[in-house]
């Protein structure tokens, strides 16, 4: 939604999307994360929207069905770029690393209620990153293919964890646990509209740290990691900090984004709710917005959210009447055709398409 | 001589390590009296079985990813999508006749693949195209299921299924050997023979490993690197409507088929990915590892730590695999890759 809503803005402003006559006169001006004027208004603008504009204009109904679960898979999408799309490092085992940060945060809220629901993100977070490490440990001997597997070890592994061990669901019976609304420093978060401003800010922040990470002396180790492991070896990156690093930051972001899956969007989940296919969905999610890209975690989310409300809609549009198993079928066919297609014709996703039209925005009309 | 024998076995101090680890656990019901000598080779019996249809979806793995260095991972789909064809197929002509169509079919489908996604696809980075197979996996999983149908349907390949009993004289109770299963197993065998014959002797099975050692060097003396790539996948296909067979008729043609595929995954790396006898032997570790691991193990954790059941079949075979590629990390058999700059 966002992103159409900002092509229409842009196409509005055409001619003034230029950058001469902004002369930068310092390193920090060079350095800034957004370096043309007319993108930082941009963003002002969008964020300004998204926090007042957005809570008094979308229903309870869009807020709860679509951009929450869109908001919390950006930021696992996003933990996942970093590891896939800016280490190379490729992981099937997210949403394992996920189910930590649930449990953990569903653990902490029974056995110590009095905690700020902030620092059980927090805590969940970290200790999803310490299994993150773990679990990240072969990718130091092992590569690639070999990785996948190591991986998806982990996330059967923690799979059965999560439905075998007592202690995750507090002895529940049943095996499933359910949630009691969040209260923060007396801010009860309990309508849609609440939720979602607390998942928003939370995206904000780590989405900002995320970037900086990305363009700091970690990052750029983490992408000589992934552009060639050895070489970067050789010019001084060590792999176990690059690795290591990627695996804990991206399991944070999992275990982060776990948590609030689980609490504000579930309320209530059973073990399969972090299940291998979950992985792969992130992984679709991070191939079609843009391998090692921000803004490309933020468009396989909204695209992964918004796919089944399309499909939901267009054959009723079209008069065609299929059963829900149908649309499901329909729905893996896309998603998997899709895959297929972004590989072979632009493999780095949704985000390099708005890359290129910014390109041309920027040329317009005359593209020489 | 003998020295140079030790020396050799402190060189590689993990393998031995690991070695004697799996070998212990394996001795160890036996050894502390926890199962009888006939309960302990039931299980081991039982163990190479199901090791052997373990081999047999990695097979499809091995080959594919030695002809051209694809790792496959809609091979799960393509036992899913053999199987439903099959199943639904059959319920309107002989079953003989279902499979041939059904081979037609992922003959078809090879060169599908082939045109629309290792075309376009050539040369790029090993992850993309496992990310590209990842995409027609979920293609084909909805695409099967949505052209023949999402029940549980049966197939009957007229496999005796009740278990036999032998050396009931020997051992108290005898041992409890599935028909089904070694008729899968005696198929499983005939299957890798062909194979074995068709690589090793025929003109395509040559031009087939010309090309899985090295691309270019086969395209310049002419071999048609296009034309392979289908045969491969064909006989991938081939080998996914096998595995589809013998799955399907044991556990019902059904979703959870694809799953299985999973659990080849892990065999055909512990093999080494690029060898067939790799594929089998894998197969059958992981099969004997796995059953040992739930039958002994899982009874030991769900003592030790008051756990809900066993269940840890579920990872045990991962687990173990990536303990095995911490010491060698190219699998039994694969090929030692040395890193250049």
């Amino acid at each position: 939604m966002n992103a159409t809503s900002t092509a229409s803005d842009a196409s509005g402003a055409l001619m003034l999307y230029r950058e001469n006559g902004q002369f930068k006169t310092s390193y920090a001006a060079d350095q800034q994360l957004l370096p043309i004027a007319q993108d930082r208004w941009f963003m002002v603008a969008l964020i300004a929207f998204c926090f007042f504009a957005v809570p008094l204009i979308a229903s309870d109904y869009v807020l709860r069905a679509l951009v929450i679960p869109f908001l919390i898979l950006t930021i696992a999408a996003i933990g996942l770029n970093i590891l896939v799309g800016y280490c190379g490092q490729i992981s099937l085992g997210s949403a394992g690393f996920m189910g930590v940060g649930a449990y953990v945060a569903y653990n902490l809220t029974v056995r110590v209620p009095q905690l700020n629901f902030l620092v059980v993100l927090l805590l969940s977070g970290g200790s999803a990153a310490l299994v993150g490490i773990a679990f990240g440990t072969p990718s130091l001997r092992i590569k690639g293919l070999y990785l996948a597997v190591a991986t998806l070890a982990a996330q059967f592994f923690l799979d059965w964890a999560f439905a075998r061990l007592p202690w995750f669901t507090a002895d529940s019976p049943s095996g499933s646990v359910s949630t009691n609304p969040i209260e923060l420093l007396g801010w009860r978060v309990e309508r849609p509209v609440d939720k979602y401003l607390l998942v928003l800010g939370l995206l904000c922040l780590l989405t900002l740290a995320g970037k900086n990470l990305s363009r700091s002396h970690i990052g750029r180790s983490w992408m000589a990691t992934r552009d060639m492991d050895v070489a970067a070896e050789v010019i001084g990156v060590r792999p176990i900090v690059a690795k290591l690093s990627a695996f804990a930051v991206s399991s944070f972001y999992a275990g982060v984004a776990g948590a609030l899956w689980g609490f504000i969007h579930l309320g209530s989940w059973e073990p399969a709710a972090f299940s291998v296919t979950m992985s792969l969905n992130l992984l679709f999610m991070i191939i079609i917005g843009g391998l090692g890209s921000m803004v490309g975690s933020f468009f396989g989310a909204a695209f992964f959210v918004l796919l089944p409300l399309l499909l939901n809609r267009i054959p009723g549009m079209l008069g065609i009447d299929l059963s829900t198993a149908m649309k499901s079928h329909m729905e893996a066919m896309i998603f998997g055709g899709l895959i297929v297609i972004f590989l072979a014709i632009e493999p780095h996703g949704l985000a390099r398409l708005w890359a290129i039209g910014k390109e041309k925005l920027r040329i317009w009309p005359f593209p020489h | 001589m003998s020295s140079a024998i030790v020396a050799r076995l402190r060189q590689h101090w993990p393998v031995v390590l690991l070695a004697t680890l799996l070998a212990a656990g394996l001795a160890a019901p036996l050894a502390t009296g926890v199962a009888t000598t006939g309960f302990f080779l039931e299980v081991l019996l039982g163990g190479l079985m199901a090791g052997v249809l373990y081999s047999l979806v990695a097979l499809g793995f091995v080959l594919i990813y030695k002809a051209s260095g694809v790792f496959n991972f809609a091979q799960g789909a393509m036992v899913l999508f053999a199987a439903l064809a099959t199943a639904r197929l059959a319920e309107h002509m002989p079953l003989a006749l279902a499979a041939a169509l059904a081979l037609l079919l992922m003959i078809g489908f090879a060169v599908i693949v082939e045109r629309l996604v290792l075309r376009p696809l050539v040369n790029q980075s090993a992850v993309a195209l496992l990310m590209a197979t990842l995409g027609i996996s979920t293609f084909l999983e909805g695409f099967g299921q949505a052209v023949w149908g999402n029940d549980i349907y049966r197939i009957d390949l007229g496999l005796p299924k009740e278990p036999m009993i032998v050396g009931a004289q020997r051992f108290a109770g005898g041992i409890l050997i599935s028909r089904e299963d070694l008729a899968a197993a005696i198929v499983v065998g005939a299957l890798v023979l062909v194979l074995g014959l068709f690589f090793q002797k025929t003109a395509t099975g040559r031009a087939l490993r010309a090309v899985a050692d090295d691309h270019l060097a086969a395209q310049a003396i002419g071999i048609p690197l296009n034309r392979i790539w289908v045969i491969v996948w064909s006989v991938a296909g081939f080998v996914a409507l096998i595995a589809g067979l013998v799955w399907g008729s044991k556990l019902g043609v059904q979703f959870s088929l694809s799953q299985v595929a999973l659990k080849g995954l892990p065999v055909a790396i512990l093999g080494g990915l690029t060898s067939v006898p790799g594929a089998i032997l894998g197969g059958l570790i992981i099969g004997v590892g796995e059953k040992f691991a739930e039958v002994f193990l899982g009874q030991a954790l769900a003592r030790w730590f008051h756990l809900e059941g066993g269940g840890i079949e579920q990872w045990f075979a991962y687990v173990l695999v990536l303990a095995f590629l911490l010491v060698r990390p190219e699998g039994l058999f694969g090929e030692r890759h040395i890193d250049r700059v």
